[in-house]
């Protein structure tokens, strides 16, 4: 057994009511690690053969809630979220930071794995004894607040019935979904923590539609041991000390970004991406952190980086609200791309996407894709049911409602972007899919290309596996591979690896795991072996939408705009170099000059089984 | 010789980080073991961590209560001291505790109690090099204040939530 595994995951049939202890052979873990490395090894082996025509919608979708081997002794322990996804028809690993996943661990398990539907709403309760499936009834329809209260109350009540001697018990940790993911909102996030979200690939509504509200997790059993362990104490030190020292994501987080990025590298997205520049002073870092941080070091399980700070308004119309900072990207996602340059308004839109179970990035993307189309009279007042203008907060929470509720207009822009796109262009006969902001159906996170000035650049999203997520960027078919492919399969939190000398993290990585690992194999073997199996998984999509290689492996139009504001001002993508750098990056990896894997690659890394399905999309 | 020691706590400052636990357990199990630790930060809400350890109230009724003489006061640290061996695991400390902070160790099924780490608690450590100073170490003999701080975790967090967050802090626990 390599260290580092509780040594087995849940595996729960809802539609059969079962439950029981699966477990993996170590040489799979050793190629594929955990969280997103070993979810799509695990969907590839199950579904791979139907994958086309499989609805991810529907039951016979899996949905996986993954640990790694690093979790919880790495400094920022987090949940990596998986299945086919609704929203890509490829798959993310999409992580968030919770207790959930340390809980997870210390109850004995490194995963849950769910598949069929539950005939009414269930939580999954996941203790020392095993995993049960739990009524949620009284749970469905709602938001995160209270779905948090409740389960917090009930769960800590249950078991201190069971076992009531021991003294008191904790809260249990927790992922659930809000109205958004019940409704099957596309691309509704699976939330934990009230303002965490694993928010890219549409989980939520996968759990949704397995009729998931929650999985809920305590134990009191021993975070699981490793291979070296008085090596990984020290390291562990040693890491919290380099996160320790002063900087400015442990004062600031990502919350003074709100006004940076878009005064400073015009790469911001404001009102539909339509510019990427603003000069607003109003939302500015102070004006958040003065006025609502009521806490400025919050952290979650063993992390001392400690970038969250949360919010809340204690006054006026959106009294009691609280979120987290917000971060960059929902100071973006639900403040200038919604036109809305207040802190307070803000604040109170990413409280509100975080209740519903939206996913603070995408869900808004969707509502401002929405606002652009009211903008340009394709949707009228009667088509929204109210006027929905640039920076109006009120108008904005009506369509968050909508959409979670599915209700009126709401009920198509639940499709997500691109869906919601190609159906209202058919209604209204005007093609509507140039304004997306997405790759591959993946609305694209608040970093854009033209300027150029930011971190994401021409190939960023363009040729991502991920589509347009801004966690996990291709760079150049090395670079990212031992980043953001390594923290999403060892399931840790970028914040608490980068800043971190890198032989450091891999040094701890074969510490706790034992595996023969380091930072070059996962350049050249580890990562290209994920990220080639994800792009296999990719191309093979379906049902409603299958991607074509090239055509599709590009930015969306409004990032060949040229900039209309700003220091950057007429600069644009530069699509020749998208064109020269997505060749050397499918060359790199080992894939055909369609971005389609080769036979040799597929053989060198282990990957053979592939090779009938590739064969047929070389043509 | 250590001298009379005590933690000093600040709600309002615990990240969450949780840090204290691994270091405790580190320090007392040999390895991570947040379940095990002498320090537990509960959550009773997102936002709302309230790290949760022995207060050594002045007349130390977890010690008076113990059927079986398990425990005892360290004669220089003043810490609550656990006798293992002579433990019945009856859970008669952590009725007498006013905040209910002692527990039946996962594993053992023995009370456990922080004994202060000999007059140099872990937990300290790591609050202090991360700059959160929610637990600072003091020198002191003990005295009536402390027995306020024996507190269960849901109180604390009560008042904590509307410190932090105005009304709405009225209905979030």
């Amino acid at each position: 057994m390599p260290g580092g595994y509780a040594g087995k995951f849940l595996e729960v049939d809802l539609t059969r009511e079962k439950v029981e202890d699966v477990t993996f052979p170590d040489e799979m873990l050793e190629a594929y690690f955990g969280g997103r490395g070993l979810a799509a090894k695990i969907l590839w082996d199950r579904l791979g053969d139907g994958w086309s025509k499989l609805d991810p919608l529907s039951p016979e979708n899996i949905f996986m809630a993954f640990t790694g081997p690093m979790t919880a002794i790495y400094p920022g322990a987090r949940i990596c979220c998986s299945g086919k996804s609704p929203i890509s028809n490829g798959t993310v690993g999409s992580t968030a930071s919770t207790e959930f996943a340390s809980e997870l661990k210390m109850a004995g398990y490194d995963g849950v794995i769910v598949t069929g539907k539950a005939s009414s709403p269930v939580y999954i309760l996941v203790t020392d004894e095993g995993g049960e499936i739990v009524d949620a009834s009284h749970l469905w329809g709602k938001i995160g607040t209270e779905t948090i209260k409740a389960l917090n109350r009930e769960v800590t009540a249950e078991l201190t019935k069971r076992k009531s001697n021991i003294g008191l018990w904790r809260e249990p940790g927790m992922i659930y979904v809000g109205p958004a993911g019940e409704n099957m909102v596309r691309n509704a996030a699976v939330m934990t923590k009230l303002c965490h979200a694993a928010g890219y690939g549409g989980y939520g509504s996968l759990m949704g539609s397995k009729n998931l509200k929650a999985i809920v997790a305590k134990g009191r059993g021993k975070i699981p041991e490793v291979d070296a362990p008085e090596a990984v104490k020290l390291m562990w030190a040693k890491v919290h000390e380099h996160l320790i020292k002063p900087r400015s994501m442990r004062r600031w987080g990502t919350g003074y970004a709100g006004y940076a990025v878009g005064a400073d590298t015009s790469s911001e997205p404001v009102r539909n991406w339509q510019e990427e520049w603003h000069d607003e002073r109003s939302f500015g870092g102070p004006r958040f952190e003065n006025k609502f941080w009521v806490k400025k070091r919050w952290a979650d399980f063993n992390c001392t980086t400690n970038c969250m700070k949360l919010s809340c308004i204690k006054t006026g119309r959106w009294k009691g609200d609280i979120t987290d900072m917000p971060d960059y990207e929902l100071q973006a996602y639900c403040g200038t791309n919604f036109g809305i340059f207040d802190p307070e308004d803000n604040i109170h839109m990413s409280a509100l996407a975080d209740e519903l179970g939206h996913s603070g990035i995408n869900g808004p993307n969707t509502m401002a894709f929405a606002a652009e189309l009211y903008q340009r009279g394709i949707l009228t007042e009667e088509d929204v049911g109210f006027k929905l203008e640039w920076g109006d907060a009120e108008a904005f929470t009506k369509l968050a409602w909508l959409m979670a509720k599915r209700k009126g207009i709401g009920d198509i822009l639940a499709e997500g972007t691109l869906r919601a796109a190609k159906k209202i262009s058919e209604m209204k006969g005007v093609d509507c899919v140039k304004y997306v902001v997405h790759v591959k159906g993946i609305e694209i996170g608040a970093h854009g290309t033209r300027s150029d000035a930011d971190y994401t650049h021409d190939i960023s999203y363009a040729a991502n596996v991920q589509g347009g997520d801004h966690t996990s960027v291709a760079v150049d078919g090395y670079s990212e591979l031992s980043a953001a492919v390594f923290t999403d399969s060892a399931v840790i939190c970028n914040f608490c690896f980068y800043g971190v000398p890198q032989e450091l993290v891999f040094d701890m990585a074969k510490g706790i795991t034992g595996f023969p690992i380091n930072r070059e194999i996962w350049r050249t073997v580890q990562g290209p072996r994920i990220v080639t199996l994800q792009r296999a998984l990719l191309l093979m999509g379906g049902p409603d939408i299958v991607w074509e290689p090239i055509e599709d492996d590009d930015n969306p139009p409004r990032f060949y705009e040229p900039l209309p504001s700003g220091p950057y001002k007429g600069q644009t993508t530069d699509k020749e170099l998208v064109v020269e750098k997505r060749a050397a990056y499918f060359d790199t990896l080992g894939w055909d000059e369609r971005g389609i894997p080769k036979k040799e690659a597929l053989d060198r890394l282990r990957l053979g089984d592939l090779e009938p399905s590739m064969k047929k999309l070389r043509k | 010789m250590s001298k009379p020691i005590w933690i000093v706590r600040d709600y309002a400052a615990c990240s969450g980080c949780r840090r204290c636990e691994l270091a405790c357990s580190i320090h007392h199990e040999d390895w991570m073991w947040p379940e095990a630790s002498r320090i537990r930060v509960f959550m009773p809400y997102p936002g709302l961590e309230v790290p949760h350890f022995c207060a050594q109230c002045d007349d130390y009724p977890c010690v008076e209560s113990c059927p079986t003489d398990a425990l005892s006061v360290d004669e220089e640290t003043t810490a609550v001291l656990v006798d293992e061996e002579k433990c019945i695991s009856c859970g008669k400390c952590i009725d007498a505790c006013p905040g209910k902070v002692p527990f039946l160790h996962p594993e053992t099924n023995k009370v456990v109690i922080c004994d202060l780490c000999e007059g140099d608690p872990e937990c300290v450590k790591v609050c202090r090099e991360a700059g959160y100073n929610a637990l600072e170490k003091v020198e002191e003999k003990p005295n009536v204040h402390r027995k306020l701080f024996a507190m269960e975790p849901i109180i604390v967090a009560k008042d904590l939530a509307v410190n932090m967050l105005g009304e709405k802090g009225e209905e979030v626990v």
